[in-house]
């Protein structure tokens, strides 16, 4: 259970690009999990929840999560295949000679702002 | 809606701290592995016992963490080696931070190996780069041949693999060759060792790998 620790590093990055006016705060925060990043959505969803609604300008913000599968390139056949488990043995030809493309990202991608009151005129 | 693009790492602040710490080792030249594993798979047994094979050739310090007490450290001090214990009171996993805090009570300057035995988890400290050379993970013949499989992100990301308590295999329905197998799909460039602390077999062999990696 290291989701909290998690959501506080993601609180803490996406404070720094509030703007400093307050005038509008963060409505999503979007995020790329790879499939080994060892993150429970839910988990983290919910530990994310805590935090921000005491934190000023992200008390109405929302995780958005893009799941990014595990994908790797063979370095003997040079075929890409994307796994559902993580074993990391060529399908095409059975070399464990394999890089990992993707699949262990944890990563913010973009915050959306809300849109500031507009003024009366 | 304004948006902003931001393309950063979460944990990119313990990656910072763990690079100031690895750049410190490596400064010293002082060899660090992080060692990890389930609770009572014998981590601190084998560091006693490493201690034991070690002590007269190398300068050694341990940095124990533990959710509570402080019997770590004291295990380790009594075979007299410096220990530094953090306690995470609750926390599931050490973080460079952590480390780097407990860096200052340890003498880099005069030695060569530092080990850090992390908390007992096989999940959360994968995530969590210390600064270390090498993580080593330990899994024990009791807790079964397919723990590779539940927790792959922890033996992908090792370098050694340590199967402890052999000496308990013929009564156990483990069968450590399967273990093995089921590891090395995970990450087939884990260097691995069949220890028991009990009988001793396997303990030379770690420690004259564990001796070279420090002499380097």
């Amino acid at each position: 259970m290291h989701e909290m620790s998690v959501a506080q590093n993601i609180i803490d990055i996406v404070i720094q690009y509030l703007p400093e006016d307050h005038a509008a705060g963060v409505k999503i925060v979007n995020l790329k999990i790879g499939k080994m990043s060892g993150i429970v959505p839910d988990s983290l969803e919910f530990s994310f929840r805590v935090i921000a609604a005491d934190t000023p300008g992200l008390v109405d913000a929302n995780l958005h999560m893009q799941f990014v599968p595990l994908i790797i390139r063979c370095k003997e056949c040079k075929a890409e295949s994307t796994l559902d488990e993580p074993f990391f043995v060529c399908p095409e030809c059975g070399s464990v000679n394999v890089d990992t493309l993707s699949g262990t990202e944890l990563q913010i991608t973009e915050i959306e702002l809300e849109d500031p009151p507009q003024e009366e005129s | 809606m304004s948006v902003i693009t931001i393309e950063r790492k979460v944990l990119e602040k313990n990656d910072q701290i763990a690079q100031k710490n690895r750049d410190d080792f490596s400064s010293n030249k002082v060899f660090t592995i992080n060692v990890v594993s389930s609770p009572g798979s014998g981590k601190t047994s084998i560091l006693e016992k490493t201690i034991g094979h070690l002590k007269g050739k190398l300068n050694i310090s341990v940095i124990e963490g533990d959710v509570q007490t402080d019997n770590d450290a004291r295990r380790i001090s009594a075979l007299g080696v410096p220990a530094v214990q953090i306690v995470t009171h609750g926390g599931c996993h050490l973080e460079a931070r952590l480390v780097r805090d407990a860096m200052e009570n340890v003498d880099l300057a005069g030695i060569q190996l530092l080990v850090i035995e992390n908390v007992g988890n096989l999940v959360c400290p994968s995530n969590y780069d210390l600064g270390e050379a090498h993580k080593v993970v330990v899994v024990s013949t009791t807790e079964g041949d397919d723990k590779p499989v539940k927790y792959p992100n922890m033996f992908r990301n090792s370098s050694v693999l340590i199967i402890n308590k052999i000496d308990l295999l013929p009564y156990l329905n483990c069968n450590i060759d399967q273990l093995e197998k089921n590891a090395l799909q995970i990450n087939p460039s884990l260097k691995v060792f069949r220890t028991s602390c009990t009988t001793g077999e396997g303990i030379d062999e770690w420690c004259a790998w564990l001796e070279s990696q420090v002499l380097k």
